[in-house]
């Protein structure tokens, strides 16, 4: 299992101070951030939740370095982020793995582009999401699920200081899920690194979250920083949750009564 | 990955192949065409041997005694059971050199220099094959060289046109200006400004083989999924590592295209060159037996030439199928 690795990354922390960013799309622009201004703690499992196109995959693209922001600033421990870098491994929101790289090849892919020689933590990255048996196959063999599952392994073997989630389980079947995200749970807690998901199932969010940050609709502000105090193994149906849950959907503009 | 076997024509569908037809245990019968393979051999050796020839043709015994061994080996396999595929081809193949022979060499229904006789093409291989061989070595070295170095060129500019906006810039107008050019229309041009004839042609060789593949490669490497680009990119990968190991890869299906098309020009190309330029090789050779009224040499060498071309293509394909297997299907040539 990849909790037998001996590499614990020390988690990293991040500070976003008045983010701006926009695209021009057709010759019109268009804003996405507004005004985006977050700390995020060492080691802290902070989820993303927002309305579809309100701009939580392009807060990740900042964090991660792929593109610079309009405005404002993005420190990594007190540095600013000026490019991409390892130590911010992305899960992107599609598992775009190189269909010319089996799925071994595919979660190697760190590997290979720091030139490590790790056969063992590929394998149990591998092992771990549940691909074990499918090492050799091409992703064109793979299923939705078990495509997203090969990226998350791939981004996983890379020890990340943070790990970024963007909807991470969304094409997996409602079993599949739950087994992966007491897997990711516990991956969290054993290495320490820093996490941050988006994802559009606030039960997800509520079950793995240290801190939940609601996004309102594009341009992307945020509406509410809500901490969990919840201890780490909580039950689906503990009543602190549920009312979360109501405060949450409420929050996003939905009723909360069924 | 893929099965060379094509199926016979006359297959059912509950009988994918011989083989299987006959494995022990099924009661099917036995496919009977394996067995028609030799016969149909044996015919035109007998046809060849006892009807006597409508001329003074050479080697007439000689190629009967090819049909018989070609009959035999064709019984071998039938025995062997590694005929099944391919014998409806083994009989047609059979019957048709018994046809030529009755035509040509028999009845000479055909005027004659123009149109020669199996046993004359026969003729041209045991007399001339050391004159054949090396027309074809010498085809096969222009070949390697010029498209070798077209290929990796064109290759090499591709990548350059995809990712670098100031080599684009630079670039781009030249491939436009020069890249459609029939390659032979700089033949002439070639031949004054660059003093060896080989290196003129090799050049030119370049130049066909060169333009498709650098098209082919460029449009590959531009719709590469940027998404390829950001998952290496967050993982710490350097620019090296995004060219080598993301858009090449990326972009082989399309770079295998361009080859094929730069193969193709790079044939035509080579039989101008060797014809005008070089004064060897095959393309010179069938302009020496055409200006000597050689027509059989004419007909060997255009045989050596479609086989050198052919098998030229297969092997292309071939590295294709290894470097592409990850892809689902692909054409079968
Ligand atoms: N590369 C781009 N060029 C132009 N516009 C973009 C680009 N990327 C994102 N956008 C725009 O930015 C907005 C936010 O997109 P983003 O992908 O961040 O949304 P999201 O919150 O992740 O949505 P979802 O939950 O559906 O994934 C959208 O309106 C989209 O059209
Ligand atoms: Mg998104």
């Amino acid at each position: 299992m990849v909790t037998t690795s001996t590499r614990i990354a020390h988690p990293l922390g991040l500070e976003l101070d008045h983010i701006d960013h926009g695209y021009t799309i057709g010759g019109v622009f268009t804003p996405v951030l507004d005004d985006i201004s977050l700390s995020i703690a060492p080691g802290e499992f902070v989820a993303l939740l927002g309305p579809s196109g309100c701009g939580k995959s392009t807060l990740l693209r900042l964090i991660a370095g792929l593109e610079p922001p309009h405005g404002g600033t993005i420190l990594a421990e007190d540095t600013p982020i000026s490019g991409p870098g390892p130590d911010r491994i992305v899960m992107f929101q599609d598992p775009t793995l190189y269909p010319w790289r089996t799925v071994r090849g595919n979660v190697a892919l760190g590997h290979d582009i720091a030139g490590r020689k790790d056969q063992a933590s590929v394998d149990a990255a591998i092992e771990l999401v549940g691909l074990k048996g499918f090492e050799r196959a091409w992703p064109h063999q793979l299923s939705g699920g078990m495509a997203q599952r090969a990226a998350l392994a791939r981004a996983l073997v890379n020890d990340p200081r943070v790990l970024i989630l963007d909807e991470p389980l969304g094409k997996l079947d409602s079993l599949t899920r739950l087994t992966m995200q007491t897997e990711l749970h516990r991956l969290w807690r054993d290495r320490g690194f820093t996490a941050i998901m988006v994802t559009h199932d606030v039960e997800e969010a509520l079950l793995l979250a240290t801190r939940i940050v609601v996004f309102s609709p594009r341009p992307a502000r945020i509406i509410a920083d809500l901490p969990i105090d919840l201890p780490p193994h909580r039950h689906r149906d503990d009543p602190r949750l549920l009312d979360l849950r109501k405060n949450i959907l409420t929050q996003l503009g939905h009723s909360a009564d069924w | 990955m893929s099965s060379p076997n094509t199926p016979s024509p006359n297959q059912t569908a509950d009988t994918p192949s011989g083989q299987t037809a006959t494995k022990p245990g099924t009661s099917s019968r036995r496919p009977l065409l394996p067995w028609v393979a030799g016969p149909a051999w044996f015919l035109a050796a007998l046809v060849t041997w006892r009807w006597p020839d409508a001329d003074d043709f050479p080697d007439t015994n000689q190629l009967a005694t090819q049909f018989c061994a070609i009959g035999l080996a064709l019984t071998v396999a039938a025995v062997l059971r590694r005929l099944s595929a391919r014998a409806p081809w083994a009989i047609a193949l059979g019957l048709g050199f018994t046809a030529w022979e009755i035509i040509q060499a028999k009845l000479l229904w055909l005027p004659r220099p123009f149109f020669g006789t199996p046993q004359d093409l026969l003729d041209v291989f045991l007399t001339d094959w050391r004159r054949l061989g090396d027309s074809l070595l010498h085809s096969l070295g222009l070949l390697a060289v010029g498209y070798g170095i077209g290929a990796a060129l064109g290759v090499a500019i591709g990548v350059g046109l995809g990712r670098s906006l100031r080599f684009r810039y630079w670039v781009r107008p030249l491939i436009r200006l020069i890249g459609p050019l029939p390659p032979v229309a700089l033949l002439p041009l070639a031949f004054i400004i660059i003093p060896s004839s080989r290196l003129a042609s090799e050049a030119l060789l370049a130049l066909a083989a060169g333009f498709p593949t650098t098209i082919l490669t460029w449009s590959g490497v531009v719709a590469v999924d940027p998404a390829y680009y950001d998952v290496a990119r967050t993982m710490g990968a350097r620019n090296r590592f995004l060219v080598l190991r993301v858009a090449l890869p990326a972009a082989m299906p399309q770079i295998f295209v361009g080859l094929f098309m730069g193969l193709g020009v790079s044939f035509a190309t080579l039989v101008v060159a060797e014809m005008l330029g070089v004064k060897s090789g095959l393309g010179f050779y069938m302009q020496w037996a055409q200006g000597w009224a050689a027509y059989p040499n004419m007909y060997a060498a255009l045989l050596v030439m479609s086989l050198m071309c052919t098998g030229l293509v297969t092997l292309l394909f071939k590295l294709r199928d290894r470097v592409l297997s990850w892809q689902k299907d692909g054409l079968k040539w």
